[in-house]
């Protein structure tokens, strides 16, 4: 039974510094991590496995540049048995419609999986809708914001679903798609083992062509939103500094504050 | 800083540090206020395979040497020196097996400890025993197929978690030197009981305490080695666990050493941080190159060791006494840096200091070392 | 032949100054021999390095973002009336404020898509709320959210009245079934938005969202595909007070019952309770951050919450530390804020934490570091220590309010 976790590798953005001078992103240097989100995805996938044992295998995928190799191969080193890159040209400029296509294309190829896991956003573009798109690619169904895996076997999952005031509890048919949220475990570091053997893996590269992708749908061309401008937003104007001995410092504030914090 | 080390030996590193800055130093003072043994730390150690670096493939290890064995112990202790014993008094309990044992017994024990599923811990000192080994009073004595041992051992690491002792005893007091034999020894063998732990002044992140053996019944199978061979089973044991020791020395003393230049670039007095005085830039760089040179010295004494070489017991001691006296003074600079917040529990230095001390003392003090580094010498000398 | 590609660099013009490179917020850029060498498989054509480049040393080739399709059967906002427990959402209400604002200019109207089990009497609220229509599906099968039938229905509204825009809160439920109904028609989605417009000229939706942790804005469009789609946090947009002499159409929709099947089965429904007071709702908030350093220093910054009544919030570094739960973190992976008053204790002020809390109307920072980023968005900034200025705060505080 094949468990597949989608991955992406995104820029480390508690890296990402803002250049005082220029006012924009300073990016040299900036690590590429797994996408944070996607390692509950990837220890969950692991856990699964774990609890099915026997013939389950857990199988990364990411789409990407030739980077993206190195998070494939830290997913490995936390356990993952074989991973799959997704790199093509012709895949620059995907928005999610277009990316999730590209994935379903790459998860049709592999073929007999039961379950789908993903992150439940990436931190670069926080959009969290690939997983829902990919699922319904594949029309398979979908469980978001996944909190808990009370039971699952090969035909069926019970699952926990987080919602805004607390959690829903869904059963659903396998195969189908679930995307983690944090709270639904803690993730494994990598071990020297899984280390060893991510270095010596073999990561099979899939070109468009490779996975039967239409022209018309992926890359710029699938996408059907365009970003069209990039500006830096205007900032908030900072306002005054308030000084003096602690004590004199509670009285000003509380005069200035006096209309909203009783209320007005 | 580029130190030559193997793509191996940089995982070794990487994964260590990465356990020891997102596991061990978040809950690092914890464990030593309270006094606990990190067993949540042990697994997600074994988890990792840290446990098994230094031992054989063929028995689930990673087959590395001296070398990875200190780099993976350096990273663990920068996390913190206590909790990073765990793994480091394991080794030193595991020595004589891997230098010793035989095929059934290698077999016997080996893939346990590797995993990390069992914990291991070396069994000499004795209350009137220290730095005087030879006057060590625990007998085994011939049963038929077992050994009997009575005895009691003082401030063993990690005694009372681990479940493999290797112990050395008295089997033939009239041979002196050539008396005593070393022995493998169960945690749940009858007649085995553990004193209180010990409440240290450092490296309480680790569990010391008294073994007793009590007519303790072991298999005659348990022996290592041949009767009479337990000194050199002891010092040659030491002579591949002493780079660990110095490595763990240096792991602490790195760990001041950042947090000294941290806090040297936030703290503020007349006007200015308190890193743009020379004073302060002139500790820090003494500290800073002392580090280097432990470090420098601790690799080459484990490349040594791990090439084969006889004549290890010279740069052994020298390592593990030098990180030692480094850490205890890099550790004592940063308390001086960070000041009156130096003293203070809730900054992390107070506690680096405290948990270099025992570097210069167990595994040998530092004056035995000196002894063994002179004696090397003059026999060096000697022989020219 | 080499494809031309449609992003180069004129070498003789590039002087390898580096300002693209700062620029990109992909990473796409490098300098190679002193030249900038674009990785074409990361670049996504969004121009920002042609804006700065100073040499005009970078040229692109926009792809006409002109509509070139007839879209004009495609007409009038929705707004998605997410409901729970036969409730309409707070965030529909914004929705559908920002909605009259969008339909007004394109000269169409507004529509909320109601679906729910005996949800009729919330169509008054939604028409009071700047609805010129309702499209309700009732049905007990839609009583909860659940993927499948929402999905069907939804896309099948979609598809037989052709909404020009749709709008989406951006909260569980929104997210998973936009998703999928954005998908399954083909439509462009644009998630998270932070501002939404009308082009006057080209008469299509202008969606403004951050990437990179908000520090570079990104305006999107969707050019060639119907409809526009688009989710919004909840608290971002205004909602309009009610109008009761507003008067709107309410439209019953039916569909076939295979239409409600759902793959999945939602077995139970369990509830939570927050023992402090909703972070989300609350008009003031006071946050604790790394500068609290400790655990135990947490009550110092509760006391001052209970003296104004306010809801207790947190910056990720005292979340990750443990200090307090996770439901409390304010910023990019936390929640969304905008209190009349949000007081920031020992925050620094990382971009992270800032998306979640800069629209507050007033932000009060205190922190003994005079160049931390918070005091850029600070309507009154202390410099100074927590652990003396916060206990004098709450004593202040607790006196006026007496």
């Amino acid at each position: 039974m094949k468990i597949l976790v989608l991955i992406k590798q995104v820029p480390d953005t508690t890296d990402v510094k803002i250049d005082p001078v220029t006012n924009t992103l300073k990016r040299e240097g900036v690590a590429a991590v797994i996408n944070p989100f996607d390692m509950y995805a990837i220890e969950e996938a692991l856990r699964v496995k774990e609890r099915i044992g026997r013939d389950a295998e857990v199988v990364a995928i990411s789409m990407g540049p030739p980077q993206a190799k190195e998070a494939l191969k830290e997913a490995i080193s936390m356990g993952c048995d074989s991973a799959i890159l997704l790199s093509d040209r012709k895949f620059a400029g995907s928005d999610t419609w277009a990316t999730s296509y590209t994935l379903s294309q790459a998860v049709k190829k592999i073929g007999d999986y039961k379950v789908i896991f993903c992150g439940k956003q990436a931190s670069d573009g926080d959009t969290a809708q690939v997983g829902p798109g990919v699922s319904m690619h594949l029309d398979i169904p979908q469980v978001t914001y996944v909190k808990k895996i009370e039971k699952i076997d090969g035909e069926k999952a019970t699952l926990e679903r987080m919602t805004e005031e607390g959690y829903d509890i869904i059963e659903t048919p396998l195969p189908a798609v679930f995307t983690v949220v944090k709270e639904i475990n803690e993730p494994r570091l990598p071990s020297l083992k899984g280390k060893m053997k991510a270095k010596k893996a073999e990561i099979p590269v899939w070109s468009a062509e490779d996975i039967g992708c239409e022209e018309d749908k992926i890359g710029l061309d699938g996408s059907p939103t365009r970003v069209v401008k990039v500006f830096t937003p205007a900032p908030r104007e900072g306002g005054q500094i308030i000084a003096g001995e602690a004590d004199e410092i509670a009285v000003k504030l509380a005069v200035v504050l006096k209309d909203i914090v009783l209320g007005g | 800083m580029n130190y030559l080390l193997t793509e191996e030996q940089e995982m070794i590193r990487d994964l260590c540090r990465q356990i020891a800055e997102e596991k061990i130093k978040p809950v690092a003072a914890e464990y030593d206020e309270k006094n606990e043994f990190p067993w949540e730390i042990v697994k997600i150690m074994a988890e990792s395979d840290i446990f098994g670096v230094y031992i054989p493939e063929e028995y689930g290890g990673m087959g590395g040497g001296v070398l990875e064995m200190a780099i993976a112990t350096e990273n663990l202790s920068w996390g913190c020196g206590g909790i990073a014993l765990a793994f480091a008094a394991t080794g030193l309990g595991t020595y004589p097996i891997l230098l010793y044992a035989n095929d059934q017994q290698k077999a016997k024990y080996l893939p346990d400890i590797a995993a990390g599923k069992t914990l291991a811990a070396f069994c000499i000192t004795e209350a009137e025993a220290g730095s005087d080994a030879g006057g060590i009073k625990t007998t085994a004595k011939k049963d038929g197929d077992h050994y009997i041992l009575n005895g009691t051992k003082q401030w063993i690491t990690n005694g009372g978690e681990a479940e493999i002792y290797t112990v050395i005893a008295m089997t033939d007091k009239t041979k002196g030197p050539r008396g005593a034999s070393a022995f493998i020894v169960e945690k749940n063998t009858p007649g085995v009981s553990f004193g209180k732990k010990e409440d240290k002044l450092g490296i309480r992140g680790s569990a010391t305490r008294e073994v007793i053996f009590t007519d303790c019944k072991i298999p005659k199978e348990n022996l290592l080695g041949k009767e009479g061979l337990g000194f050199i089973v002891a010092m040659k044991t030491f002579d591949h666990s002493r780079p660990g020791v110095a490595a763990q020395a240096v792991g602490i003393a790195q760990r001041a050493l950042d947090e000294a230049v941290k806090y040297a670039h936030e703290r503020r007095q007349f006007g200015n941080t308190i890193s743009s005085f020379q004073g302060i830039q002139w500790m820090l760089a003494d500290m800073a190159t002392q580090v280097e040179a432990s470090r420098a010295l601790i690799y080459a004494a484990a490349r040594m060791v791990d090439s084969g070489a006889k004549n290890i017991a010279k740069i052994s001691a020298m390592s593990k006494m030098f990180a030692s006296d480094v850490a205890m003074k890099v550790t004592t600079d940063a308390v001086q840096i960070f000041g009156g917040y130096g003293y203070m529990k809730e900054y992390p230095v107070e506690k680096l200091m405290r948990d270099a001390k025992i570097t210069q003392i167990y595994e040998g003090t530092n004056q035995i070392q000196r002894s063994v580094i002179a004696s090397a010498l003059i026999k060096e000398g000697l022989a020219k | 032949m080499p494809q031309k590609e449609m992003i180069r660099i004129v070498m003789d013009k590039c002087t390898g100054c580096t300002l693209c490179v700062k620029a990109c917020p992909f990473g796409a850029i490098t300098i190679e021999a002193k030249k900038a060498v674009i990785d074409i498989s990361r670049c996504t054509l969004c121009g920002a390095c042609v804006e700065v480049c100073k040499f005009k040393a970078i040229e692109l080739d926009k792809k006409e973002a002109k509509t070139s399709v007839d879209f004009s059967l495609y007409k009038d906002v929705w707004v998605f009336a997410e409901q729970k427990k036969g409730k309409v959402q707070s965030v529909a209400y914004e929705l559908l404020g920002k909605g009259r604002e969008l339909a007004d200019k394109l000269g169409v109207d507004l529509c909320a898509v109601l679906l729910g089990d005996k949800v009729e009497a919330e169509c008054a609220e939604l028409v009071a709320r700047g609805a010129d229509k309702v499209y309700m599906v009732d049905n007990p099968k839609l009583k909860a959210y659940l993927d499948d039938p929402y999905t069907k229905v939804l896309t099948r509204l979609v598809g037989k009245y052709k909404p020009e825009i749709v709008l989406c809160g951006a909260t569980v439920i929104g997210r998973s079934l936009i998703s999928r109904v954005a998908v399954t028609i083909n439509a462009g989605l644009t998630a998270d938005c932070t501002g939404l417009d009308i082009d006057e000229k080209e008469k299509i939706l202008l969606q403004t969202r951050p990437a990179f942790g908000g520090n570079i804005m990104a305006t999107i469009i969707t050019p060639n595909h119907r409809p526009q789609m688009s989710t919004v946090r909840h608290k971002v947009m205004k909602e309009l007070s009610p109008d009761t002499s507003r008067k709107g159409e309410i439209i019953k929709e039916e569909f076939s019952p295979e239409t409600f099947e759902s793959r999945t089965v939602l077995k139970d429904i369990v509830e939570e309770i927050e023992e402090t007071v909703n972070l989300a709702e609350a008009d003031i908030i006071v946050s604790g951050g790394r500068g609290v350093g400790a655990p135990e220093n947490f009550s110092m910054i509760k006391e001052l919450a209970l003296s104004l009544n306010a809801a207790l919030g947190a910056s990720r570094a005292s979340v990750d530390a443990g200090w307090i739960p996770y439901s409390h973190q304010v910023g990019q992976t936390g929640k969304t804020v905008c209190p009349k008053l949000y007081i920031a204790c020992g925050i620094s002020g990382q971009i992270q934490h800032l998306i979640g809390m800069q629209s507050s109307d007033v932000i009060i920072a205190i922190n003994k570091d005079p160049d931390a980023p918070i005091f850029k968005v600070a309507t009154y900034g202390i410099v100074g220590d927590i652990f003396k200025i916060v206990p004098a705060l709450t004593k202040e505080f607790k006196k006026i309010l007496k």
